[in-house]
């Protein structure tokens, strides 16, 4: 199912994404669609490529969904990175997308969590009502 | 599963190139990289093994023009062409927009081509498409070895194995030489865009 994104719709995802991700600490999100498309990023690091980083973001998040399945789970709900600075932090946003926030040591996985959970509900109910609408601008 | 954002003015769309194992889908996208200029093309992204084969995807940005006044940002990927890597194959399928299919002129290889496309239709059908209805080209590579003693396929057995029943356009083509890997771009960059563009304006009325 193609999707379109208004700007106005564009600027609702970043209020979200400032108010429960940026403002708990995270340095940076970005939203995926499963096929590798970027559909948003917003935050203060500075990547060479993004696309690049987008694309190996939904990757490995769809071989580890397939990991999961191949073991008889339906999913893992936690999908974390952890690195020396950045820690990277993926959950599932609504049926086609996917959520990475990018966050440094000094916050906590718990708060990112939570935020997360908060902000999926607000940001699916965006993304999965445009899915197949009709927005072509006239 | 294209992307269309009106706040950047930009449409995105995903092209995969499929077909049997060491057929020269790699080699597309190199020579794509390799001969574009730096404005078009993006940083090429490779998954590979020791032994240079695709362990799971190469990926490949480029940014063709407008449409519609829209930036036309096309995501090159291809997929890992041994049999035993379907799984991964299907998940490089996922929201595809268009196919180049990347046949080998090999004479020894004319299985494996036919094995391959049988395998594309069904990896398709399980995405809920149509191998007759998605926007498809397929490449005949490696035609630069007829100068050589390698057995090769002549163009009708392969248009008899292969495109017989999808009656899509055909290019013959060498991807390590260059020629024919810009014009099944062209051409596939043409239809799928065309195709997604029909699609939204066809959700509208």
């Amino acid at each position: 199912m193609n999707l379109i994104l208004t700007q106005n719709e564009t600027n609702k995802l970043e209020d979200i994404v400032k108010r429960e991700l940026i403002s708990a600490g995270a340095n940076h999100v970005i939203i995926v669609d499963i096929s590798g498309n970027l559909i948003f990023e917003r935050g203060s690091l500075q990547v060479a490529d993004i696309l690049s980083l987008a694309v190996l973001l939904a990757a490995n998040f769809a071989a580890t969904a397939e990991i999961a399945r191949q073991i008889g789970e339906t999913d893992f709900s936690l999908l974390f990175h952890k690195g020396d600075k950045t820690n990277i932090h993926f959950s599932k946003l609504g049926a086609n997308h996917i959520i990475i926030t990018l966050f440094e040591d000094s916050v906590s996985l718990g708060l990112i969590r939570l935020r997360s959970t908060s902000a999926i509900q607000q940001l699916a109910a965006i993304l999965d009502g445009q899915e197949g609408k009709q927005r072509w601008p006239s | 599963m294209a992307f269309i954002d009106l706040g950047k003015r930009e449409i995105q769309v995903k092209v995969v190139y499929y077909g049997p194992g060491r057929g020269g889908k790699t080699t597309n996208l190199l020579m794509v990289h390799e001969s574009m200029s730096k404005q078009v093309c993006g940083k090429m992204v490779t998954i590979d093994t020791k032994g240079d084969r695709t362990l799971f995807f190469d990926f490949l940005p480029l940014s063709l023009g407008k449409v519609l006044g829209l930036t036309v940002r096309i995501q090159l990927y291809t997929v890992p062409g041994q049999v035993m890597y379907n799984t991964t194959r299907k998940l490089v399928l996922r929201g595809v927009d268009g196919v180049v299919f990347v046949a080998d002129s090999l004479r020894i290889q004319r299985q494996k081509n036919v094995e391959s496309i049988q395998n594309l239709a069904e990896n398709l059908a399980d995405e809920g498409l149509d191998i007759r209805k998605i926007p498809l080209v397929l490449q005949y590579n490696k035609r630069d070895l007829a100068q050589s003693n390698v057995p090769l396929l002549t163009v009708q057995e392969m248009e008899e194995d292969l495109n017989k029943d999808l009656g899509v356009p055909t290019f013959e083509a060498s991807a390590v030489k260059g020629p024919g890997v810009y014009e099944t771009l062209r051409e596939i960059s043409k239809r799928t865009v065309k195709s997604v563009v029909q699609k939204v304006l066809g959700d509208k009325q």
